[in-house]
């Protein structure tokens, strides 16, 4: 019998090493770590108050005092845009956790017992698929009325399909494995079969498809506040700062531009982010 | 012997569902295991054989129809729902499989695995369990079992996973074992180290063995009975000696010759002719009858029923090889 015993606990960590070798999973958890800590201490890097107007500095270039110049008000566009992080970063992850646990936890159930809630499951998914996302978003909304509360529940209910979609197929294709079938002629519960062995080894892509869709919930939140429906002015929040600087486009380009990049880098986090982790939890051979 | 029947399958039928036309997969199949028997179940790919292994636990039922009478000690398990079937499941029937690498969840450690099905079917404390794990593990040669246990399955070759796999599923020291091809995935000197293990620990437990092959090689070392499955129903089933040495259907008779035996190097090796017809298109008559070389008339129209040649033997045959195999060894 030749076993090869292995004694030090290898895959994760040696997966690890290399996955953190790779530039971009490290530039993307370089730029979410970054993003993170502006989120949560705007005023540390913030150099004026957001909300500060200052009718004697208005719509100015970018400048050593103002970097990223000031907006109609002479408000610092610079503090407005850090301040915002804490608004979208929070958006990243409030719009898209509650969608996620309840897609995983649907989609696991729909995928292991299948039968007619499958089927039911399935029609539904066409209905919400064939829309496209924004409309939804929009038309769940209106109902409910402006705002980000109402603005995360609305991407919640529509955004909890994709990942339960994910979701099913992914369990569908671990019950093809052995230890699914062993796990019921064990005589285990469907409960443990189904949450302590096929969610674990399903949960890889929702969790990769998480990361890219929290750049999309930034840029879908943001899109929501351009149109008015998201957060509120004066609140700093990068699709109100760009919807504000809409009317001068031509003669403040900055206003629009700055929190423009601010959404395109903390997208680009995300998407290295999760590209990263699929690489480093993809199943061991 | 008069040992007692565990197991009696009476008339079991799996039909699956496809697109507007059903699969039968299994048809009126019927056979009985005594307390520490090895029945094996034979027959070339697609014949039904692990479809009907996994119909008896209640696995098929996920997929398909399930049609019959499984009596398990005496109770119909077939009719009985999920919840009552788990303290059979894993307590008393317990259940191997083909392919020691997906059959273990990769993300748990053995012995998490292990402690698992003792937890579902003893009332060990968590200190017990553990110690019963590492005995199993050393039962089924493991070779330092107290520290495998925390290792994890991608961490153990083949053979070593389904000994893992096989402790699992006499933990909690079942009365019968359902083992599907659990050694086809394994090379040819592992696979003889498994049947043993298996052998010798059912020996040890008296504990019933049903054992799903396409080996002949195997069924002749370990089996007593033997049943050989073609397109879904059995065609001859016996004594293990009296059926390989004197097989009366054709198709155990073709399945025979194709075992090479005594041939000199770089000569064409035999095969039944044909293959095995598609479940959606079974031929009326007998299913072999295409790929007989005994076929009469009446075969094409007419389907033989299993019906006893001897005492202990059944055959399902109109024309039945009258042991020519002795003749031409």
């Amino acid at each position: 019998m030749t076993d090869t015993a292995v004694s030090a606990p290898e895959g994760r960590e040696t997966r690890l090493r290399i996955a953190l070798r790779k530039p971009g999973f490290l530039l993307g958890i370089a730029i979410i770590g970054f993003s993170t800590i502006l989120a949560v201490f705007p005023e540390a890097f913030a150099p004026y108050d957001p909300n500060f107007i200052d009718y004697n500095a208005v719509k100015q270039p970018p400048s050593s005092a103002h970097p990223f110049g000031t907006d109609m008000l002479g408000r610092d566009s610079l503090s407005r845009v850090i301040s915002a992080y804490t608004v979208n970063m929070q958006m990243a992850f409030l719009a898209t956790v509650f969608a996620m646990l309840i897609g995983v936890v649907v989609g696991a159930l729909v995928g292991y017992y299948r039968g007619i809630a499958d089927i039911i499951f399935g029609r539904l998914v066409d209905a919400i698929i064939t829309f496209p996302f924004l409309v939804l978003v929009i038309a769940v909304v209106a109902v409910l009325g402006p705002g980000l509360t109402n603005m995360y529940i609305a991407i919640t209910l529509v955004g909890w399909v994709y990942y339960a979609r994910l979701m099913r197929a992914e369990v569908i294709a671990q019950m093809g494995n052995d230890y699914a079938a062993a796990g019921i002629v064990m005589g285990y519960s469907d409960r443990r079969i189904i949450f302590r062995h096929l969610l674990p080894n399903a949960i890889t892509p929702v969790v990769v498809y998480w990361m890219t869709d929290m750049a999309l919930a930034i840029l879908l939140g943001s899109s929501l506040g351009y149109l008015g429906l998201g957060a509120q002015p004066p609140q700093a929040e990068w699709g109100v700062l760009i919807a504000e600087g809409r009317n001068f486009i031509t003669t403040a380009w900055w206003l629009s531009l700055m929190p423009g990049i601010a959404i395109v880098l903390t997208g680009l986090g995300f998407s290295l982010i999760g590209d990263g982790l699929a690489d480093l939890l993809r199943p061991r051979g | 012997m008069t040992t007692q029947t565990i197991l009696d399958v009476k008339g079991l039928s799996t039909t699956f569902a496809r697109g507007n036309s059903a699969l039968k997969a299994v048809r009126d199949v019927s056979f009985s295991v005594r307390e520490g028997e090895v029945l094996g179940l034979v027959g070339e790919s697609g014949s039904g054989k692990s479809v009907t292994l996994r119909s008896l636990l209640g696995l098929s039922r996920r997929y398909g129809k399930v049609s019959g009478e499984v009596r398990w000690m005496g109770q119909d398990i077939l009719s009985l729902p999920e919840r009552k079937l788990r303290p059979i499941r894993g307590g008393e029937i317990a259940m191997i499989f083909q392919e020691p690498m997906t059959s273990l969840n990769p993300l748990l450690t053995v012995g998490v695995q292990l402690t698992e099905t003792l937890k579902a079917h003893t009332d060990l404390g968590r200190a017990a369990r553990r110690d019963r794990a590492i005995e199993m593990l050393d039962h089924v040669g493991i070779p330092d079992p107290a520290s495998r246990l925390d290792a994890y399955p991608h961490q153990f070759s083949g053979g070593m996973r389904q000994r893992v796999m096989i402790a699992i599923a006499l933990a909690a020291e079942p009365k019968l074992l359902l083992a599907d091809e659990p050694t086809t995935a394994l090379d040819v000197t592992i696979q003889a180290q498994i049947l043993d293990l298996i052998l010798s620990l059912a020996d040890e437990m008296n504990m019933g063995v049903i054992l799903v092959t396409h080996d002949l090689g195997v069924v002749a070392q370990t089996c007593e009975n033997v049943a050989v499955m073609y397109a879904g129903r059995i065609v001859e089933q016996g004594p293990v000696r009296q059926v390989l040495r004197a097989p009366r259907h054709p198709y155990t008779e073709g399945l025979m010759r194709s075992v090479p035996q005594d041939v000199p190097p770089r000569t064409q090796l035999y095969s039944v002719p044909g293959t095995p017809p598609g479940l959606d298109a079974l031929p009326t008559g007998c299913a072999f009858a295409p790929r007989c070389q005994n076929v009469k008339d009446i075969c094409r129209t007419e389907r033989p029923p299993l019906a006893a040649i001897s005492t202990a033997r059944l055959a399902a045959c109109f024309n039945p090889v009258c042991n020519s195999m002795e003749a031409s060894r």
